[in-house]
């Protein structure tokens, strides 16, 4: 049945409407702060795209306690990994967009990406 | 193991550590220690090249001493090692031409910042060409992006900060569209290792399992690496990233950035799908109407165009356009075509900006063509670099654009729907290109009786007349020695696969 494995995956359906939504924000907004916004909640859906596919039902994380070693008592580790080299990607990419914002807050006092490109053109720098 | 097969792993370690280093050094240390590592990591390139050669098979080399699924792998073949040379010659070039600008444009304080930056550029580069992990892959494509940011921004002004801004939010959808898709691609096939997960794609693609995901996935990862590489409809942040940094920043960001950009694309179409399923997917159809697209509109705006760096600005487009139109071909010849092209446009767009800077610097700073007039009387030698480049762009022979375009037409021949289409853009590509790089060359040469700016005579700037004189060799070098670099290329495809 077409759609049949929607509510099976019900969780990456979520993280990819989320990830079209802050990917929609990013590219669509004049606002920059919510533009960040936006990317924010666009690489946060891939983390949980990638949290939601890593777990396993029943199993636990990766860390061996009890002397437990067999493969199938835990969860796989990777996606993990994934997601914290992700958020340091992430962290990083929003500091500098937020610097940014806050230089060409200080220079034109808005933040409305077109209106500064108009001032731009007319002073014709 | 030989010694060179670390070579690759070398080149990258000591970009990043040279970028580490310079951020205590003062700015003329951090400037020669920027100079040293680019060319140590051109010679060992060029080792690694003729050690290839030599033995004439790819290698893996293992980080950290994990076998394949589990660890983390460079990966080096002709290709790759020739790319790196390339890379390292017009970052070279670039960084040369550059040097005067950059100290009237940026403060000095910041001097040690921007070869910092420059380090962590060639740094994330390489590591593109040579990893064998799509993850990698990712990583160092955010921090190439960080880097080529922070090169727009360097010169402080509201323009490259808009620039900067609209450069960044086009990189980020670009890069989270890559993400997703790397994402979906590790779900389907549990593995991140570029051959292992080409193991697993045609297994799936021969069971006729996960079609549509699969094809989702590779729509998603091509069209966020057109998006950071300026692809048509994309390619609104250029313009003014190229036109308002200072000129090394420019010239490394149309030749390098956006370059490393679409050979990582080569590899993901190579090496993690397979050529042959990439080409049965409907995606290199919109490659190629994208990419002529790009050629007729990127060009059309250039020519509307009042300001010499933006019109070599928008020039880039239509040349992106060239090579995903080579994509989109779908065969061999196509794909030797776009790398041939990439490394064509590479050492001419290059050319065409620190050439451009000579002539404005004469016209009192100016960048209208009006003042331009007579320009390349008062700085000869940035007058025939100019010319030398829009020759090699309009495709005069003896210059590397006419073997691309001998390529892209010889590649387009004997394909039953696309040969027309190509052919006839090609076509109309190379009169606008004509029409508008000609017409700024015979602006540049009508003599002006105005008061013009100061004139530079000809052994003034010996390290500026240098650079354009190595510019000019390399591309009739390209233009010239087509033969052995088209079996190069050749060679290193078929080593992809």
């Amino acid at each position: 049945m077409f759609g049949g494995n929607l509510l099976v995956n019900f969780g990456s359906v979520v993280a990819v409407i989320l990830f079209g939504i802050g990917f929609s924000n990013l590219l669509l907004q004049k606002n920059l702060i919510k533009k960040i916004l936006g990317l924010n909640i666009m690489d946060t859906a891939v983390y949980l795209f990638l949290a939601e596919k890593g777990y396993i039902d029943g199993r636990v994380a990766p860390i061996v306690v009890d002397g437990v070693q067999d493969v199938t008592a835990y969860i796989n580790p990777v996606p993990s990994g994934l997601v914290l080299t992700g958020i340091v990607v992430s962290v990083s990419v929003t500091a500098i967009m937020l610097s940014l914002t806050i230089r060409l807050y200080r220079r034109y006092h808005t933040l409305d990406l077109d209106e500064i490109s108009t001032r731009l053109k007319k002073e014709g720098l | 193991m030989a010694f060179v097969q670390n070579f690759p792993f070398f080149s990258i370690i000591l970009s990043m550590f040279a970028g580490i280093v310079s951020s205590v050094l003062p700015a003329k240390a951090a400037k020669w220690l920027n100079t040293f590592v680019i060319s140590a990591v051109g010679v060992m390139s060029l080792v690694l090249l003729r050690f290839l050669s030599a033995t004439g098979r790819p290698f893996v080399y293992w980080m950290g001493h994990f076998p394949a699924p589990w660890g983390n792998e460079i990966r080096a073949g002709l290709l790759e090692a020739g790319m790196a040379v390339v890379f390292c010659v017009i970052m070279l070039l670039s960084m040369l031409g550059g040097r005067k600008k950059l100290l009237q444009e940026v403060e000095y304080s910041k001097h040690n910042l921007y070869y910092i930056l420059t380090d962590l550029l060639l740094s994330s580069l390489l590591a593109m060409i040579y990893t064998n992990d799509l993850f990698t892959a990712y990583v160092f494509v955010e921090i190439n992006t960080i880097a080529a940011c922070g090169l727009i921004m360097i010169r402080q002004n509201g323009r490259t900060i808009e620039a900067a801004v609209r450069y960044m939010i086009m990189s980020l959808l670009g890069s989270g569209l890559f993400l997703i898709g790397l994402c979906m691609i590790y779900t389907l096939t549990g593995h991140l290792l570029m051959s292992n997960i080409q193991d697993a794609v045609a297994q799936l693609f021969a069971d006729g399992a996960y079609t549509v995901p699969l094809l989702t996935t590779i729509g998603l990862m091509s069209a966020g690496l057109a998006i950071k590489s300026a692809l048509f409809p994309f390619h609104s942040w250029l313009p003014d990233a190229y036109g308002y940094s200072t000129v090394s920043s420019a010239a490394m960001l149309s030749s390098l950035v956006s370059k490393g950009y679409i050979f990582l694309l080569i590899k993901i179409i190579y090496r993690v799908i397979g050529f042959e399923i990439f080409t049965q997917s409907k995606i290199i159809n919109i490659f190629f109407v994208f990419g002529l697209m790009g050629m007729i509109f990127g060009s059309l705006s250039a020519m509307r165009e009042n300001d010499i760096r933006r019109m070599i600005s928008f020039s880039s487009v239509a040349q992106i356009g060239y090579i995903y139109m080579g994509f989109g071909l779908g065969t061999t010849l196509g794909m030797v075509a776009s790398v041939y092209h990439i490394i064509s446009h590479a050492a001419t767009k290059s050319l065409l900006f620190i050439s451009a800077i000579g002539l404005t610097d004469v016209s009192h700073g100016s960048r209208k063509f009006h003042d331009l007039t007579g320009a390349a009387y008062r700085n000869k030698i940035a007058g025939i670099g100019f010319t030398v480049g829009s020759l090699s762009m309009v495709g005069m022979p003896m210059f590397s654009g006419f073997v691309s375009k001998l390529l892209f037409s010889q590649a387009a021949v004997g394909h039953t729907i696309k040969m027309l289409p190509t052919l006839i853009v090609l076509g109309i590509s190379t009169i606008l290109n004509a029409i508008y790089f000609l017409k700024t060359v015979i602006r540049i040469y009508v003599p002006d009786h105005r008061q013009g700016g100061e004139s530079i005579p000809l052994g003034a700037e010996k390290v500026y007349a240098l650079t354009i004189i190595c510019f000019i060799a390399f591309n009739v070098a390209l233009g010239m020695l087509s033969q052995p670099i088209e079996s190069w290329i050749l060679a290193g495809l078929s080593m992809f696969g």
